[in-house]
């Protein structure tokens, strides 16, 4: 087993007095891509915001290719190769589309994405680049996320239910792109409430339930019966 | 001709209010901050230009060229060690930290220089006059009022087509989602607060030669900055301009009137847009 380039132990994260992780262990491998599923409220984006820096932690609870980065800022995580599609977009409202891509990029990692790659994969944006961010549909908008994300060059995205409140087809449109965002030596976190589907783009998948991890496997060979004791604890 | 005479005064000094103002717009655009020492530390850049001015020996124009980036650097430096501490939700610890800091500086101007007004000297400039189909202009008044559209033109086009302005207007929307951006959020107030003073240089040496100035005038200028800001809409620059401008114009056509109505003519002016238009007439921050 290669060495994990992202290590959570016993990962603790609280909003005041109420904690809402409890000792989380987990790990990313290069390249891989792991489904992080749970119902809610199990403190998904809660753990996608700790790693992201946007919650501060012990220094020692993340680890990023060996070094403990739990206390750093969001700023300094991202320039070392983190970046998260939040959920619900989170767009820059008063920036236009193509200004939403391009702070995505304002770090100059060097990498493969830029704008004109993030067009060729969502072509619709290119049209719209001018528009105002809050101007598109919903799908547009997870597009325009996504590709700000990108922007970045990440070896590590975060990806924070990009189909909540999508149709169908969208969500499809959206999936399809994946493999061409990933398996190119980045490495994922998907958070998803579809089940089947987190299953089906992931090679390992974790279910959270009330701040715990109740369950780990491999996405292909965990049972339903499996995943809905460790969904519901029941 | 008398009254047109008087629309073009005001216009004029409306753009020095706006010169004011634009610092305050540009803050409160940026991280929602009220900074109620602002108009003391317009003060104090004119105290700074005086000091420049007589020690160098030099005409205070050119004492811009020290006052600005001095200021800048005052205003960084105030942003990262104090006020960012005080910057959250809750929008009254900044209120109360930046009061402290202007009763601080009048302070310390009292100490440092007195109560006696001061001017600065800008030589044969300030009689210097442009006559044209009856109507006179002064050359120095014209000049800051040119200074003005232009710093605020600037910084309009700052905001919009530069990566700086993306970075003020991304922070702006969402904090913690531009710190995700790799934008540090700290840093970033910083240079907006150094923008603001940079330009609170400028207002504070043109506010010195145009009048006699002493450590307490601050806050009856911070006031015009204020009502040119929210006549204007809160955060829109090209706003703040209108609504100095209106100020300058209610006071000078008010002050044409009777002069006792000068001052409130202004304010009246204000309450009254207002009342119409609680958001102020561009609402809006537009490119
Ligand atoms: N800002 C906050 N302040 C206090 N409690 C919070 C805050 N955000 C989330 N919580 C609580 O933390 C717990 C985990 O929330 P979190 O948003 O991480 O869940 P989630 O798994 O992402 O849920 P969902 O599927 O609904 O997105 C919940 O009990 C929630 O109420
Ligand atoms: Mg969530």
């Amino acid at each position: 087993m290669p060495d994990p380039v992202l290590s959570l132990s016993d990962l603790d994260a609280r909003y005041g007095d109420f904690q809402a992780l409890y000792g989380v262990t987990a790990h990313v491998e290069p390249g891989e891509v792991v489904a992080m599923i749970g119902a809610n409220g199990a403190g998904k984006t809660t753990l996608m915001r700790s790693i992201a820096g946007l919650i501060r932690n012990a220094p020692e609870a993340i680890r990023w290719k060996g070094q403990a980065i739990g206390r750093l800022r969001a700023d300094q995580v991202a320039a070392l190769g983190i970046a998260l599609v939040p959920e619900g977009r989170l767009l820059f409202p008063s920036l236009s589309v193509e200004e939403n891509l391009v702070i995505g990029g304002q770090l100059k990692r060097p990498g493969p994405w830029n704008l004109s790659r993030v067009y060729d994969l969502f072509p619709i944006l290119q049209e719209r680049r001018n528009q105002q961010s809050t101007s598109l549909s919903g799908g547009q908008q997870q597009m325009v996320a996504i590709g700000r994300a990108l922007m970045s060059n990440p070896e590590l995205i975060l990806m924070d239910e990009i189909s909540l409140g999508l149709a169908p087809v969208i969500i499809k449109q959206i999936y399809e792109a994946l493999p061409g965002i990933v398996g190119q030596g980045m490495s994922a976190i998907i958070v998803e409430q579809d089940i089947a589907k987190a299953l089906s783009v992931s090679a390992r998948v974790y279910c959270l339930q009330e701040g715990r991890i109740s369950l780990e496997g491999r996405s292909d060979s965990v049972s339903r019966d499996a995943i809905s004791r460790a969904y519901f604890g029941m | 001709m008398e009254w047109v005479n008087a629309v073009l005064q005001g216009t004029l000094l409306g753009g020095l209010y706006a010169l004011f103002a634009a610092g305050l717009s540009l803050i409160f655009g940026v991280m929602r901050l009220v900074n109620i020492a602002h108009g003391d530390l317009i003060v104090l850049a004119a105290y700074l230009g005086l000091t420049i001015a007589v020690g160098l020996g030099i005409h205070p124009l050119l004492a811009l060229a020290i006052v600005v980036p001095v200021m800048a650097a005052l205003g960084y430096a105030l942003q990262r060690g104090i006020l960012n501490r005080t910057m959250g939700d809750d929008i009254l610890p900044p209120l109360l930290v930046t009061f402290g800091l202007s009763v601080i500086i009048q302070n310390a101007l009292l100490m440092g220089f007195s109560a006696d007004p001061q001017k600065l000297q800008a030589g044969d400039l300030e009689t210097a006059s442009l006559t044209a189909g009856g109507l006179t202009i002064g050359v120095l008044p014209f000049l800051m009022f040119a200074t003005s559209v232009a710093v605020i033109g600037g910084l309009q086009w700052m905001f919009y087509h530069t990566a700086l302005g993306r970075a003020f207007r991304a922070t702006s929307d969402r904090q913690d989602v531009a710190q995700l951006m790799g934008l540090n959020r700290a840093h970033v107030f910083g240079l907006a607060m150094a923008l603001s003073l940079a330009v609170t240089g400028i207002a504070g040496v043109f506010l010195g030669i145009r009048t006699s100035f002493d450590p307490s005038i601050g806050g009856s200028r911070l006031i015009f900055g204020f009502e040119a800001v929210i006549i204007g809409g809160l955060g829109n620059l090209w706003g703040t301009l209108a609504g100095g401008v209106i100020i300058g114009i209610a006071q000078a056509v008010g002050g044409q009137i009777h002069p006792s109505l000068q001052l409130l003519a202004g304010h009246i002016v204000f309450l009254v847009i207002l009342a119409v238009r609680p958001r102020g007439l561009f609402p809006k921050m537009e490119g």
